[in-house]
């Protein structure tokens, strides 16, 4: 009998699970491994070479090399652990947060200080609201 | 006898340590924020523990997927502020209780829950931001924290039942310590937020605020909220709102004391990507 995911039914979200933990523990190993200085200059000479030393597939080092969050996180990265990805470029959690979103991070930062995104339309994958997939990307660059 | 005298309630966003560290306080985004903290700052000062007992998530600092502890209790002496990838925040080392955290870890597993004892860890802002905002920048922080880290991180974390029970496990062990302490419990984390996916920046101030209204006056029903209501209504993140319920379930009114006095109440949008609640609640004296 399979587990109950109610959480699989939220559009725009990817809960770490255990299926998701197990497939990405050599991402987010890799990632754990720029908390330190040596590690981040090792990295940042080379990332290709940095990253063959990891346990990851081919997908995850192509996610990790285009800084794409979200692949990272379809990948089984965790946002903790894609942090110090973001620290590593010197990004703030508000800028990585924006990446995920297609807005630019002014768009981003205005829509927090607007009181966020709504959660009406956002709670089922099959409403409208603007976390939905045919909805993606947001912001300007959703208008093009 | 030891006795927990009041519990807290905070977010612990990164973005304000940094905004402290910084000198920002002041700046118009985070003067906002910054402004409901100054009753719980002089508060802090007119009662000021003796311990506190800090239920806080580490977020990939301590903890990597090595090893993914569901509730971990520090026994050390002391806890250094961690390089988190930007550098360690110019904070105070916290000054650990091993005493009284050995009691509790004793009493605790003795009631049925599997604590793993931690006798060396950095902690990261999901421990020192709340002292900052309760705080202030000090030379020393006012007293020893027992840091207790709860896994919300990877799912499935324990549910906001278990949490409840916890707490009053927790209130049960300070109890039993000889020794005269007056404890504070803090639950910190929060409230509704979702760091990553196209949903990012999710707030629901609605859910929020009666989050706070039931954690005052219906903890018991509270406690029984599923996972997949925080996830959904609360943003992925939001779901670190179960640690509050740890600190609840430690106040006097939970097993059978007086209900306790809401000292101070403060809800606020945004800190980069969060919702920030925060309340203060006394227990009577007996």
């Amino acid at each position: 009998m399979a587990l109950d995911k109610p959480y699989l039914d939220v559009p725009g979200t990817t809960v770490f699970d255990m299926e998701q933990s197990r497939k990405g523990y050599g991402l987010n190993q890799f990632c754990m491994s720029l908390m330190k200085a040596g590690n981040r200059a090792r990295f940042k000479a080379d990332e290709r070479s940095y990253l063959d030393e990891w346990d990851m597939s081919e997908e995850q080092k192509q996610a990790v090399l285009a800084r794409d969050l979200n692949r990272c996180i379809a990948a089984g990265g965790n946002i903790y652990f894609l942090a110090k990805i973001g620290a590593t470029d010197g990004k703030s959690f508000q800028q990585m947060a924006s990446s995920m979103t297609g807005m630019s991070e002014d768009e981003y930062r205005n829509m927090m200080i607007s009181g966020g995104r709504s959660v009406e339309g956002n709670r089922h994958i099959g409403e409208d609201g603007n976390a939905q997939a045919h909805r993606q990307p947001q912001g300007n660059a959703g208008k093009a | 006898m030891a006795r927990i005298t009041a519990s807290v309630y905070t977010s612990h966003v990164p973005a304000i340590g940094a905004a402290v560290d910084m000198g920002k306080t002041q700046e118009p985004y985070w003067q906002p924020v910054f402004a409901g903290y100054e009753y719980s700052k002089e508060w802090m000062k007119q009662n000021t523990p003796d311990v506190i007992f800090l239920v806080f998530n580490d977020h990939a600092t301590a903890f990597s997927l090595d090893m993914i502890p569901t509730f971990a209790i520090g026994t050390a002496a002391q806890y250094t502020p961690a390089d988190e990838g930007w550098g360690p925040r110019p904070v105070p080392v916290v000054q650990g209780h091993p005493e009284l955290a050995a009691h509790i870890a004793q009493s605790v597993i003795q009631q049925d829950f599997d604590l793993t004892i931690v006798n060396k860890m950095d902690v990261d802002h999901g421990l020192t931001v709340p002292l900052s905002l309760m705080c202030g920048q000090p030379q020393a922080w006012p007293c020893p924290v027992i840091p207790f880290a709860v896994n919300v991180v990877q799912y499935p974390v324990p549910s906001g039942q278990r949490c409840f029970n916890l707490g009053k496990a927790i209130a049960n062990a300070v109890k039993s310590f000889d020794e005269d302490l007056n404890v504070q419990i803090w639950g910190t984390g929060g409230m509704s937020h979702q760091l990553q996916g196209p949903r990012a920046g999710l707030i629901n101030k609605q859910f929020d605020n009666a989050f706070l209204d039931r954690l005052i006056a219906d903890p018991a029903g509270l406690a029984q909220m599923p996972h997949i209501d925080y996830v959904r209504e609360a943003g992925s993140e939001g779901i670190e709102l179960v640690m509050w319920l740890i600190a609840r379930g430690a106040m006097s009114d939970i097993s059978g004391g007086a209900v306790p006095q809401v000292k101070h109440r403060f809800y606020h949008v945004p800190a980069s990507n969060t919702a920030v609640g925060h309340l203060i609640l006394q227990n009577q004296l007996d």
